[in-house]
């Protein structure tokens, strides 16, 4: 490494330096609240999420139908067509067996993310979300699901509305 | 095109540490002393500072490349900040590259910094905000979703076993060995040690993933004339490329990276490459995950799809195989500092290409080399071409 | 309904926050400049002889030639206030009930932004010198805060 440069610089630190008081340090925690609008596309999609059905729209163009919708198509840069209401099943098309949470917690019973194709959608469109009421081992790429809805009294115009999807036939085992 | 010819002409890097003293600042101007001591210039001589640094709440630092640009010379200069996520580190020398090319500067400071350790506990909850606020934030998402499921698609798609995967960690860390400033390094790591690691979301292990660091890299660049006055050995970069793919991250093909591509191709049509698998003598994808470097490596056309295993398997990557890669440990072995890391790829190219690279010297003199990142929400390809001839 | 409109039952805001909590570290630099703050009660500056520049704070490096600065000195308490202001308003956009008299105090090259206290806000002048007021040093934890404030000499 330019073999004239023998000594590197930077200070490596220990988490017992911290403990010990061998180091001065802050704490500190950023004020930052948001209330993002949801625009006119996602706001559909909230919409419609709230009153039980999953939405997208598509590209007279392209001949594309994406989820979730958006005003402009990506590809071509005309507005979309039209906002097409969708089926609740699809497929998966990833999943992962995740042991920890976002803040670096373990948890004995792994979340089960997955993007999930949409059926009505373009092929390779789907939605990231999560899949329940299934074995780990049944999980496969391809599996063909269905959403499982909180009771409308309940929803209240978010991704959360959706509890999670299941497989579709055969159930959990 | 009317550009002119630029030339890489010093480096210097800090340790990758997991946690280090140094403020953010501090480590920048390690880092650029270092570079601009390796070519006996002073900051007198830089006319311009190009600088990637990951934004704010990284840090809770307002502004954060400017909040250090005084440890990396910008004081009362041209500055000018990128950051693409992990892509940054061989965007921002892109950057300087199109200061220099475009005839405004003769000298530019390329400085990429990265302090993760500041994000307490742990830094991945910084990468929270990777995901859509409204659509996908809600299910509480972990970055390691990501991965996850673009490993475990990959591996699906192509048949390829979790075995072919770990072997590059243990072929990028057992060269890592080799790096005075690797984190990682271990020249004894085996297959069965990566598979053995702790499951953290199914198919990624613990010793599949670079954990986050903190370091700096930088680099000098200059024009023709200054270079040549500079050093005997000047690395010219021959081809820069980069693309950026949609952040409707589910609506695509996870299997196959195709904005590496597309930057590949932008980069070697500038170098006039037409056969890059014989044209390229060292490789430095940006590997985070161990299946990355396979999935880039196909992106830039260097295998075939869902091929790249195969080249691992065949020692053909390995440090005297036919087509090196990551010869300097990649980000497996070194480290993790999210916007540093790429440059740390193409200060190796550097010290590779003049023969300087030591215990990691790659054999039979090799002329060219390719280093590439990638980030944002897998968005981002990035690639830099450098070559002994101008 | 067209393309561009808003459903009207769309909930039109979606509310969040950016966890963020972090834990600094102060530097080669800050460890030394704090500890004597809080040790000794002393303001320490680095001088960088090519540029005839003393740092307060006190830094490892001259941010205009790149050196590494070994010459610390003890800048002592005294300042001049460089500019001030009378804080009305809150982090929320608020308004206070009691005011913060809240300056820039040059010493040396370089200065600390603190707050003056022991002064009529009618009385704070540009160019008045101050002094600093350390708490006392069982009080001290290595922070800015270990300097109360400055007041008038």
């Amino acid at each position: 490494m330019t073999e004239k440069i023998t000594q590197f610089p930077g200070t490596p630190l220990r988490e017992a330096d911290f403990e010990g008081g061998k180091i001065l340090f802050r704490h500190d925690r950023m004020k930052a609240e948001y209330a993002w609008d949801t625009g006119i596309a996602i706001g559909r999609y909230l919409a419609a999420l709230k009153e039980g059905y999953l939405l997208g729209g598509y590209c007279a163009t392209c001949r594309k139908t994406v989820i979730p919708p958006r005003t402009v198509c990506e590809w071509c840069f005309r507005p979309m067509e039209a906002f097409v209401p969708l089926e609740d099943t699809g497929t998966v098309n990833t999943y992962s067996l995740c042991y920890v949470t976002w803040d670096v917690k373990r948890i004995k019973e792994p979340e089960i993310p997955a993007v999930i194709e949409i059926d009505g959608a373009s092929p390779l469109h789907g939605i990231l979300h999560k899949l329940g009421e299934v074995e780990q081992e049944a999980v496969h790429v391809g599996m063909r699901v269905q959403a499982v809805w909180k009771p409308a009294e309940e929803r209240e115009g978010a991704i959360t509305d959706i509890l999670y999807f299941k497989p579709i036939e055969g159930g959990a085992k | 095109m009317g550009m002119r010819k630029v030339a890489v002409v010093g480096a210097g890097m800090t340790k990758f540490v997991r946690r280090a003293q140094e403020t953010g600042k501090e480590l920048a101007w390690q880092a650029s002393r270092m570079a601009l001591g390796s070519c006996e210039l002073t900051l007198d001589d830089i006319e311009a500072i190009c600088l990637g640094t990951a934004p704010d709440s990284f840090d809770g630092v307002h502004m954060k490349a400017e909040y250090l640009s005084d440890g990396a010379g910008g004081w009362g200069k041209p500055f000018m900040r990128s950051y693409v996520g992990g892509g940054t580190g061989v965007f921002a020398p892109i950057q300087g590259w199109y200061h220099v090319a475009s005839g405004l500067f003769d000298v530019v400071l390329v400085v990429c910094e990265e302090k993760m350790s500041s994000y307490h506990p742990h830094a991945q909850g910084a990468f929270l905000t990777i995901f859509d606020h409204t659509t996908e934030r809600a299910l509480k998402p972990n970055l390691l979703w990501i991965f996850a499921l673009e490993m475990n698609r990959y591996m699906q798609t192509y048949g390829i076993s979790k075995e072919d995967i770990a072997r590059v960690a243990v072929k990028n860390k057992r060269n890592a060995a080799d790096h005075p400033c690797a984190l990682l390094g271990d020249p004894d790591i085996t297959i069965q040690d990566v598979l053995n690691s702790e499951v953290l979301a199914w198919p990624v292990n613990r010793l599949d993933v670079s954990p986050v660091s903190d370091g700096a890299v930088a680099l000098v660049l200059a024009a023709e004339h200054v270079a040549k006055r500079v050093t005997d050995k000047p690395v010219w970069i021959q081809g820069v490329g980069w693309s950026l793919d949609t952040a409707y991250w589910a609506n695509r093909d996870l299997a196959y990276p195709r904005y590496v591509e597309y930057a590949a191709r932008m980069a070697y049509e500038m170098a006039g490459i037409k056969e890059p698998r014989k044209e390229i003598h060292i490789v430095e994808p940006y590997d985070p995950f161990d299946y990355k470097e396979l999935h880039h490596l196909e992106g830039l056309l260097l295998a075939d799809r869902g091929q790249a295993p195969r080249l691992t398997a065949d020692g053909v990557t390995a440090r005297d195989g036919d087509m090196p890669v990551c010869p300097s440990g990649g980000l497996l072995g070194v480290g993790n500092p999210i916007a540093a890391a790429g440059l740390m790829k193409v200060a190796e190219l550097f010290w590779q290409l003049r023969g300087e690279a030591s215990a990691r010297q790659v054999p039979g003199q090799p002329k060219r080399g390719l280093a590439q990142a990638w980030g944002d929400l897998m968005q981002v390809g990035t690639v830099v071409i450098l070559g002994i001839n101008p | 309904m067209s393309l561009l409109k808003r459903d009207p039952q769309a909930p039109p805001a979606w509310r969040g926050d950016l966890p963020v909590s972090s834990r600094y570290t102060f530097g080669l630099a800050g460890e030394r400049f704090f500890r004597a703050l809080k040790d000794e009660g002393v303001i320490y500056g680095s001088h960088c002889p090519r540029c005839e520049v003393t740092y307060v704070p006190a830094r490892i490096f001259c941010e205009r030639c790149m050196a590494e600065l070994d010459d610390w000195r003890d800048v002592g308490t005294r300042g001049e206030v460089h500019t001030f202001t009378l804080l009305f308003a809150d982090l929320n956009g608020g308004l206070m009930d009691e005011p913060e008299l809240v300056a820039f105090v040059r010493i040396e090259d370089g200065g600390l932004v603190h707050r003056l206290g022991e002064v009529d806000p009618e009385e704070v002048y540009i160019g008045m010198p101050v002094e600093a007021v350390l708490k006392p040093k069982e009080e001290r934890e290595g922070s800015i805060t270990d300097l109360a404030y400055f007041k008038p000499i």
